[in-house]
């Protein structure tokens, strides 16, 4: 990635200031970490609704008759199978099968799909989508300077989002995006998310971006939008389980030692079944049944301080204090008002109801219970 | 936002009153508390305790990081405020009223404490 001297700014950022945010450095970008308080923001977004920002997210456009070969050959999921106006969650693996990036792979037309990459690896990902290419009649085409990408998220966002489109949100299904227009501009219109509750992500041409901002927030205030930044973004997918490159994923990790074996699939009609990374993600599968590694799970506070990324996890009980596994997010959960972590523990600790789990806060081993995931689910 | 003119500022964001029977009360300023984001978890030096100036007595944890707090001044805590450690967010909501954090016996204070004039040039605001 070329690294700059100073941050990318998004086409709001000028209106971001204006509101008054709180920026932060993003992987490059420079984004609203919080308008006001992250608690209201995310409490906005479980009971009302919430506006974000995400235009740092990387969109690439593959196109071609052989597109989804490309995908099926490229990725770790059935691209092929993908009906057109549906999403998938998936994932890019290197040939040793350690995990590049998570990806949301939108098939708009049969043999056009834009994969939407996290902002810290979409030059990766994009990379290894052009090398994958080759052989492929297929085009992989950077665009992530063509869209910008506003969320509305939150129960009350089909009813904001309606009031200023005419697209047919009502037929529109989760992990599905159809073209629509939105307060006059031209956008793809996707029912995905990253926060746990109903929602909509817009993309959309940067100079758009604005106009409909503005509309949003116009149409939600009576519903009780508010403009939502990173910092409740990351507490909102943490209470719903959802991993986060960076944190969950790593290259160090395969899907399966993610506990997200899933996302692979060996049975593809495409390229007789060979894709990158297969051979290694066949002996990962097998060593995940056989021996299984240390096991995602939730942990929740007994106690009052906040778990973070990378601090010891220890067995209950000893006083040796073995480390049985590392937090990998933490944060103090709005919902459940409660401190909460996610964590990779030896899977003899992973047991859902394990109490007395420590977590080493610099020093002292306060107590934990372990926990399935997610911690928060929606009713529906 | 303005920072009171009858309290003193320390370069780690704290502001002490006037000492009144020589017991000066302690907390963060708005300035810190709008950095740190939402309180969520207060820890403060115990009753009876001493605290030395300019070295650490406790910490405040946000949702997005946990941040030492210091001490401007030496002496014994005379109190904690337990509203705070109830309700971590009248840190945010009030940093130089219902938010202070505890009150101190004054033996000797650090040197540099700054004006609020001085403060709000050197935080900016």
């Amino acid at each position: 990635m070329s690294q700059s001297a100073s941050p990318r700014r998004t086409a709001l950022d000028a209106l971001h200031r204006s509101l008054g945010a709180t920026m932060t450095d993003f992987a490059g970008w420079d984004m609203p970490l919080r308008y006001g308080s992250e608690r209201d923001e995310h409490n906005a977004v479980r009971t009302a609704a919430g506006l974000f920002d995400l235009s740092h997210m990387g969109e690439i456009t593959v196109t071609g008759v052989q597109a989804a070969d490309l995908l099926d050959h490229a990725l770790v999921g059935n691209m092929g199978s993908i009906k057109p106006g549906r999403a998938r969650y998936t994932m890019i693996c290197r040939e040793d099968g350690g995990i590049l990036d998570d990806l949301i792979v939108y098939r708009l037309e049969a043999d056009t799909y834009m994969v939407v990459a996290n902002a810290s690896n979409a030059q990766t990902v994009l990379d290894a989508l052009v090398e994958r290419a080759e052989g492929f009649d297929a085009e992989v085409r950077d665009d992530r300077d063509a869209y910008a990408l506003l969320a509305v998220q939150g129960p009350h966002s089909p009813a904001i989002l309606k009031s200023v489109t005419n697209a047919d949100l009502d037929g529109l299904k989760y992990y599905a995006g159809l073209p629509g227009t939105v307060a006059g501009a031209p956008a793809l219109i996707a029912r995905t998310g990253y926060t746990g509750e109903d929602g909509f992500e817009l993309f959309l041409a940067p100079e758009h971006a604005e106009q409909v901002w503005q509309a949003l927030t116009a149409a939600g205030q009576e519903y009780g939008l508010v403009p939502a930044g990173l910092s409740c973004r990351d507490t909102l997918r943490l209470e719903a389980g959802m991993p986060l490159y960076g944190h969950e994923l790593s290259t160090d990790l395969t899907p399966f030692d993610a506990g997200l074996g899933r996302v692979v699939k060996f049975e593809k009609t495409a390229n007789e079944g060979a894709f990158v990374g297969r051979d290694a993600l066949t002996s990962a599968a097998e060593r995940a049944e056989q021996n299984p590694p240390r096991k995602l799970v939730g942990l929740i506070a007994e106690g009052r301080r906040v778990p973070r990324a990378g601090m010891a996890v220890v067995a209950a009980g000893g006083a040796d204090g073995t480390v049985i596994g590392e937090v990998t997010s933490g944060a103090p959960s709005p919902t459940l008002g409660k401190p909460i972590a996610m964590a990779y523990v030896d899977a003899a600790h992973a047991e859902p109801g394990t109490k007395g789990v420590g977590v080493d806060i610099r020093g002292t081993h306060e107590p934990y219970e372990v926990v399935a995931l997610p911690f928060y689910q929606r009713q529906k | 936002m303005s920072n009171p003119k009858e309290l003193r500022y320390s370069k780690e964001h704290e502001w002490l009153s006037p000492a009144a029977d020589g017991v000066s009360t302690i907390g963060i300023t708005e300035h810190a508390a709008n950095a740190l984001g939402d309180v969520v978890f207060v820890e403060l030096p115990e009753v009876g305790s001493t605290v030395t100036a300019g070295e650490t007595c406790g910490e405040l944890e946000s949702t997005k990081s946990v941040s030492e707090l210091y001490a401007p001044v030496t002496g014994e805590v005379v109190e904690a405020n337990e509203d705070v450690v109830n309700d971590p967010s009248l840190v945010n909501s009030a940093p130089f009223e219902g938010g202070w954090l505890f009150k101190v016996r004054v033996s000797e204070e650090q040197a540099d404490l700054m004006s609020a004039d001085e403060y709000t040039e050197f935080s900016g605001s």
